[in-house]
């Protein structure tokens, strides 16, 4: 009796292991299963499939990126796929990187988390025959062949000043709300706003910058901390899509609506309501949509070897015409828009 | 009443008397038990996901999947040993990226880069001593103490650095980091990890330290009143777990050519969920360094099978908080079911001690009581 007892007790001890291998199995089962039929088409060909890597998912920039990437790919024929991390880390692009080096996709078009820690991964997809786009964060250009830019800095920097001198009247006290304290793009955009401010601007004086992380609830505490530490701020500059919603969203529920001013670069669907009610009078973007086709195009171009990436190669990028690659390796899609009450309903994303 | 239970309680007295964990033939203790099953899941999901995800069965596959899993490899080893004893160390990321900024800092400002590896290991050190400390000394609970220096580490780090990152390392560095030995698929870092893991396997399961770090998280009065120096091993286990961490974090600033504030984000719970999974309780006592490794890999192994699915982050971070769920979950109802049924088991070697015509009001009094005495029996 004791030996049979003990048994089956040895055995049930086995048990919660091997149900667990059966439920991963079953759900990897699941999983994979939906995915046979999309993945075989995309993995192996290669040809014209052009996968999509932006800092993370579930970002509304992105989501339009990828819709105008998705809308260029169909136009040519290829296939699309879109891939990213939950979060915005360093490495957390690497995994997704190596994924697709394994997969041996056409071209990854990437936003780059670290000009740096996805170098190497990149490489490595390059060795493989894998194209490598940028686009709206750049690596260091040794790691890629191309790179969109969504606008040239210098040009972001100054409409943001532009707006913010035109809502303050070129006079008082403002704060810059960034993204990440290790974000590439905006911390050269406000270096280039400084010097815009000291050398065109002296009535205007940043008085502090403060990192939201491109969170939308450590974004809107920090707006709320910036204007309770500066009474007497007129404006804040926030050069991040989440960073401006959250700042729109404290302001138009706070005294400050109307009496502080806020620009930035945003989305027209996001900023709608609080250009609409007041809280903001203008912003500015490019076209994410626009970005993230011409992109496509870019892969596409690289792929059937048509351009190599060198400075002053041509390609043509359908609705949007034709463009060249200037020096290293840069591709520039335009200047900003800005968005008003007048345009804002013009716009979809 | 009590002339009813006196027999059961001598009948039970002998089936209890028997060492639980040795009444087993040593083959069953030896492939029945959580590590096997962990490396028994490990294998199925390799099988399984070689057959049905497309490229899974390359042999690059498994470099990506050491390489990324390696820092969470390298601290699960130390994190094993404080969740044995009942502690947790949730610092082990910040300390990752402690190490890292340290490394990186000291390496841009001229030293030479051995002498900044080193220091970094010290960092690590002091980070671990400084949770040691608040822990043992004060003796205030790990788990409030490592949040705290959870943000403290981490704080320091992005405030050291700002918003810069260090890149420039020397590449025979960096391509070590990156590099396979020799022409194998695996990559360099297995070799330290190989070389740890054998020393804390050792420590754990071969030597009276490791003893002790079992029966303090068993029952801390009763090994403490055995002459187990309590604090010192919990002391000493911080310090190890820090400075594992801070090689982890070289490592990772090394493999990636960046060192930066925001490395490792979050990797304090891979890790702890890793070592959950490997089959350590949480509440201390219980668990095994092989089934740690498994769980680690077994996690690692998902999530590139699921990426080459084309399955979100999302996705990947259901299916692994749901086998993490189900594994502990599913122990201890089993655990549960078990003990209920040697509950049952137990009134039958009574009932051959009994006379067979014992009068029928009397059985079921017997029966309602007998449970009870039994139930105190295996609370112990």
């Amino acid at each position: 009796m004791t030996t049979s007892t003990t048994r089956r007790r040895g055995l049930a001890r086995f048990v919660p292991a091997v149900a667990a291998a059966l439920g991963l199995s079953l759900v990897l089962a699941a999983c994979g299963g939906s995915d046979d039929e999309g993945g075989s088409g995309d993995g192996g060909n290669g040809d014209l499939s052009v996968t999509f890597l932006p800092k993370n998912l579930g970002n509304p920039y992105f989501d339009a990126s990828s819709t105008g990437g998705e809308a260029a790919v169909e136009e040519f024929g290829g296939t699309f796929k879109e891939v990213g991390p939950s979060e915005a880390t360093p490495d957390s692009q690497v995994s997704y990187i190596n994924t697709l080096t394994q997969q041996g996709t056409g071209a990854i078009a990437i936003s780059a988390n670290d000009p740096k820690a996805i170098g190497d991964a990149l490489q490595e997809a390059r060795d493989a025959g894998t194209k490598v786009v940028t686009f709206d964060s750049d690596t260091d250009p040794e790691f890629r062949d191309l790179f969109v830019s969504q606008a040239d800095a210098k040009g972001i920097a100054g409409k943001q000043v532009e707006l913010i001198a035109k809502a303050i009247g070129d006079k008082g006290k403002i704060a810059i709300l960034s993204a990440s304290a290790n974000a590439t793009n905006q911390n050269e955009w406000i270096r280039l706003m400084e010097e815009e401010l000291k050398a065109n601007h002296p009535n205007i004086e940043l008085v502090e910058t403060v990192y939201g992380d491109d969170d939308d609830q450590t974004s809107f505490d920090k707006t709320a901390a910036l204007l309770q530490k500066h009474s007497d701020l007129k404006g804040i500059v926030s050069p991040t899509t989440v960073g401006i919603a959250a700042a729109a969203r404290y302001l138009s529920d706070s005294q400050y609506k109307g009496k502080v001013a806020l620009t930035g670069l945003g989305t027209p669907d996001q900023m709608r309501e609080y250009v609409k009610n007041g809280t903001v009078g203008s912003f500015a973007l490019w076209s994410p949509e626009d970005l993230g086709y011409l992109t496509a195009f870019a892969s596409k171009a690289l792929i059937e070897g048509d351009i190599e990436g060198k400075e002053g190669d041509t390609f043509k990028a359908g609705k949007l015409g034709d463009y060249t690659v200037g020096a290293d390796g840069v591709v520039v899609l335009g200047e900003p828009l800005e968005f008003n009450k007048d345009n804002i309903d013009d716009f979809n994303f | 009443m009590t002339s009813l239970i006196h027999p059961s309680d001598s009948a039970t007295e002998k089936l209890t008397r028997t060492y639980r964990d040795h009444q087993r033939p040593l083959w069953q203790r030896a492939l029945l038990n959580r590590d096997v099953a962990v490396w028994a899941a490990l294998v199925a999901v390799f099988l399984y996901a070689s057959a049905t995800v497309p490229f899974f069965d390359r042999p690059i596959t498994i470099t990506y999947l050491l390489l990324d899993v390696a820092p969470i490899l390298l601290i699960a080893l130390p994190m094993t040993l404080v969740i044995i004893t009942g502690e947790i160390d949730l610092s082990v990321a910040s300390t990752v990226a402690l190490a890292s900024v340290s490394f990186g800092v000291l390496y841009d400002k001229g030293t030479p880069i051995l002498l900044a590896a080193v220091a970094a290991l010290l960092v690590g050190l002091v980070c671990g001593a400084l949770n040691g400390f608040l822990v043992t000394a004060l003796g205030l609970p790990s788990l409030a103490v490592t949040i705290g220096t959870l943000a403290l580490y981490r704080g320091i780090a992005v405030g050291l650095l700002g918003t810069t990152a260090i890149t420039d390392f020397p590449d025979t560095w960096t391509d070590w980091a990156r590099g396979r030995i020799g022409d194998s698929d695996i990559p360099s870092i297995m070799i330290p990890f190989a070389v740890l893991a054998v020393l804390f396997i050792v420590l754990l399961h071969f030597t009276a330290f490791g003893r002790g770090v079992y029966a303090i998280g068993l029952n801390e009065g009763a090994a403490r009143f055995s002459g187990i120096r309590v604090e010192r091993t919990k002391l000493l286990l911080f310090v190890l777990t820090g400075v594992v961490s801070a090689l982890a974090g070289i490592y990772y600033t090394l493999r990636y050519g960046s060192a930066r504030g925001d490395n490792a984000n979050g990797m304090e719970m891979q890790v702890i969920a890793a070592v959950l999974l490997g089959g350590v309780s949480i509440f201390g006592g219980r668990g095994a360094l092989p089934g740690v490794i498994a769980g680690v890999l077994l996690i690692g192994a998902i999530g590139s099978a699921l990426r080459l699915a084309d399955q979100t982050a999302d996705v990947i971070n259901i299916v692994t908080g749901l086998l993490l769920v189900v594994a502990v979950v599913g122990s201890s109802v089993l655990g549960w079911v078990s003990s209920k049924r040697r509950r049952r088991g137990a009134p039958e070697p009574r009932s051959s001690t009994t006379p067979p015509g014992t009068p029928t009001p009397g059985t079921t009094k017997a029966d309602t009581d007998v449970p009870v005495g039994e139930r105190e029996r295996e609370d112990r």
